[in-house]
């Protein structure tokens, strides 16, 4: 009733081409911004900010970046935690060793040294297809994890191996280490999620995520129309490493404040941000957003939300029921609809636009 | 510096010949182990074209299964009886469940699909058995324990009686697989799928009951894998990282073959215990949890489907 797109003409092939033709979507994504920026900062409790809306927008990111390979490109990657780490490594030198430069300049930076070490693992790509790449970036991830623990130049020689970002300030704000409010770091973060999720939306939609596409759907037929194979497999892998390292980052700036150890980058993550993908849904940005939200509640709601309406279970039970529901989630999306949550989104549009008619 | 690479290791080696082959011996046994591994899958992905990654956190299950019974008070015999009755449950829902549904969908699907899988398995097994790791019931198996030690090439060789018993039986468990896929009516059967889903088909094969059967064999294969790995070490959810490392012994091997899975695991084995035990101290040590995949990555850049596999032919 209220989402028809009777009466908006377009008159240019621009507008015709824009990622939200209709005025409902651009909208109703204002509405979202809204909230985010203004609604949630003003009433959202520390917990909530802190534990499910931080979590949440950095697994959108390192979704983002498994995405762009695996959904976009149609390469599986099963090393996005360790691409992560390295952001996550790079940030923290890089900020102990400069430290008058802005933060969110190394934030943005650290990306690059990802993308270096991405495009690196990923030059075998061009021989090895499928699942056995699948396996071959796993060197990456093993190799990678057992660098962040043996050498210790890279967390400063510190004793427990953990990294703990200093006290940074932007525009007069403490917005990383123990003192800053979880209200700041979430604002911080979400303004970068919203920037490079623009960027990536620009990329995808642009002449790249074209090339990317054509490579996911039939390399061989790709190669045959002139796109060249070798760049374009690195581009992604490389890009992909940006996003993931930019969200490493931001995981241990804005997220962990309190310097946790050094197996956050081990391999269930990188599983865990593959189930996010999966869910999500396989080459759709919204996706990436969806998946991270589900699976960062489903874990939430058995552990806080079940005791508060008096089902009392024990946190070592709710862990287990946790793998068994997530396993079955799985499962189950993958039956109903292989193309995730985003494209069930999709065909509530469609419903939505032809209501009340079937079609 | 090159020193240290190229040539030490190498007199180290020739200096003493007996923790050579102590090395080697050991290098072989986790290199039988990794290939039972990679046998499960090979079976599966021959018969259904499904990379199953479920398959570790499945020796994980058939271990925890048996000796959870065992604790419950029934006999071993008993027990490793039930147990194959629920491995062959466990078959027959896959197929019904996970399978059956998602038919014709590409690849990457049905192999997320064994990701869940493996999550659903974890949360079973840790809801029924507890997520502590258990002590493999070695002694009501008759399995033998103990060493022996032989004086040879002037040192003392240690022979784990256990290592021994998991040589011969994943020996006689393969020469039993083969005649079976080679003689019996499902073997047959399994191998015409194999070679093509559709003519299979049109020769009147069940393909749903195939892959029921493919994934009991996967189940047999994970029971006794289980039952070697927890005598080894213990049986716990930590295995399935262990798991893991039969993949660069399936990509070493080739997706397709079961002597690449054989000889893969032990070129793996013997590489990365030789690696850690010459090679590591240089750099500190650890390395046998990557080395696996940069042998296998070598190899992979000469032969991208693997050494046994099948040629990689692409159409449009």
């Amino acid at each position: 009733m209220f989402y028809r797109e009777a009466g908006q003409f377009k008159k240019t092939y621009a507008a015709d081409m824009a990622v939200f033709p209709i005025l409902q979507d651009r909208i109703g994504l204002g509405i979202i911004l809204f909230i985010a920026a203004v609604v949630i900062p003003l009433t959202g409790s520390t917990f909530f900010i802190s534990s499910v809306m931080i979590p949440f927008l950095v697994f959108s990111l390192a979704a983002m970046g498994l995405n762009i390979v695996t959904g976009y490109t149609g390469l599986i990657s099963l090393g996005s935690a360790a691409f992560m780490g390295v952001g996550a490594f790079a940030c923290f030198k890089l900020t102990t060793s400069f430290p008058n430069v802005n933060i969110l300049v190394w934030i943005l930076a650290s990306g690059f040294f990802s993308a270096v070490i991405g495009a690196l693992f990923a030059i075998p790509s061009l021989r090895i297809k499928g699942f056995y790449l699948a396996v071959a970036t796993l060197a990456a991830q093993f190799f990678l994890e057992w660098c962040f623990v043996r050498i210790p130049w890279l967390y400063n020689y510190s004793a427990s191996g953990a990294i703990q970002v200093p006290q940074r300030t932007l525009f007069g704000h403490i917005i990383t280490g123990a003192n800053a409010t979880p209200t700041t770091r979430y604002l911080v973060l979400l303004a970068i999620v919203v920037f490079m999720t623009w960027i990536a939306s620009n990329i995808l939609h642009g002449r790249v995520g074209r090339t990317f596409m054509a490579v996911r759907d039939m390399d061989i037929a790709a190669e045959l129309m002139g796109i060249r194979l070798l760049p374009a497999k690195l581009t992604a892998f490389a890009l992909s490493s940006f996003y993931c390292g930019v969200a490493g980052a931001v995981m241990v700036t804005l997220w962990y404040t309190g310097g946790e150890a050094s197996d956050l980058f081990n391999i269930r993550q990188s599983f865990y941000i593959l189930f996010m993908v999966i869910i999500g849904g396989l080459g759709s940005l919204l996706g990436c957003f969806l998946g991270s939200a589900l699976l960062n509640i489903v874990p939430l709601v058995l552990k806080y939300g079940l005791p508060s309406i008096g089902i009392a279970i024990a946190s070592e039970t709710a862990e287990h029921i946790n793998h068994l529901l997530v396993g079955a989630l799985i499962i189950f999306i993958l039956i109903v609809e292989p193309h995730g949550m985003a494209r069930l989104w999709q065909i509530t549009k469609q419903k939505l636009r032809t209501w009340p008619f079937p079609y | 510096m090159l020193y240290n690479i190229l040539i030490d290791p190498f007199v180290q080696m020739g200096a003493s010949p007996d923790l050579f082959v102590q090395t080697l011996w050991e290098g072989l046994v986790s290199g039988v182990l990794y290939a039972l591994i990679a046998l499960g899958f090979v079976l599966i992905f021959k018969a259904s074209g499904v990379f199953n990654f479920a398959q570790g956190i499945m020796v994980v299950f058939a271990g925890l299964t048996l000796v959870g019974l065992h604790e419950k008070g029934v006999p071993a015999w008993i027990a490793v009886l039930l147990t194959l009755g629920v491995m062959y449950v466990l078959a027959i829902a896959v197929e019904r469940v996970v399978l059956r549904p998602l038919v014709n969908q590409p690849d990457i699907i049905l192999f997320m699909a064994t990701f869940g899988l493996t999550y659903v398995l974890i949360g079973i097994g840790e809801f029924i058995f507890g997520g502590e790791p258990k002590q493999m019931i070695t002694e009501q198996l008759f399995l033998p324990t103990g060493s022996i030690d032989v004086n040879m090439l002037g040192g003392r060789v240690t022979f784990q009686k256990l290592d021994i018993a998991a040589a011969v039986i994943a020996s006689a468990m393969i020469i039993g697989l083969s005649l079976f896929f080679q003689y019996t009516r499902i073997g047959r059967a399994l191998r015409a799928v194999a070679d093509s889903h559709k003519a299979a088909l049109s020769v009147g094969i069940s393909l749903n009951q195939i892959w029921a059967i493919v994934w009991f064999a996967a189940g047999i294969v994970a029971l006794i894998t289980g039952i070697m790995w927890g005598a080894r070490s213990e049986v716990s959810f930590g295995l399935d990282i262990i798991a893991l490392k039969a993949l660069p012994v399936l990509i070493l091997g080739g997706f397709t073959s079961v002597p690449g899975a054989i000889i893969g695991g032990l070129i793996i084995g013997v590489g990365e215990k030789m690696a850690e035990f010459y090679w590591g101290p240089l750099v500190g040590g650890g390395i046998e949890n990557w080395i696996a995949y940069v042998i296998a990555l070598g190899f992979l850049m000469y032969r991208p489907q693997g050494l046994f596999g099948d040629k990689i032919i692409e159409r449009i």
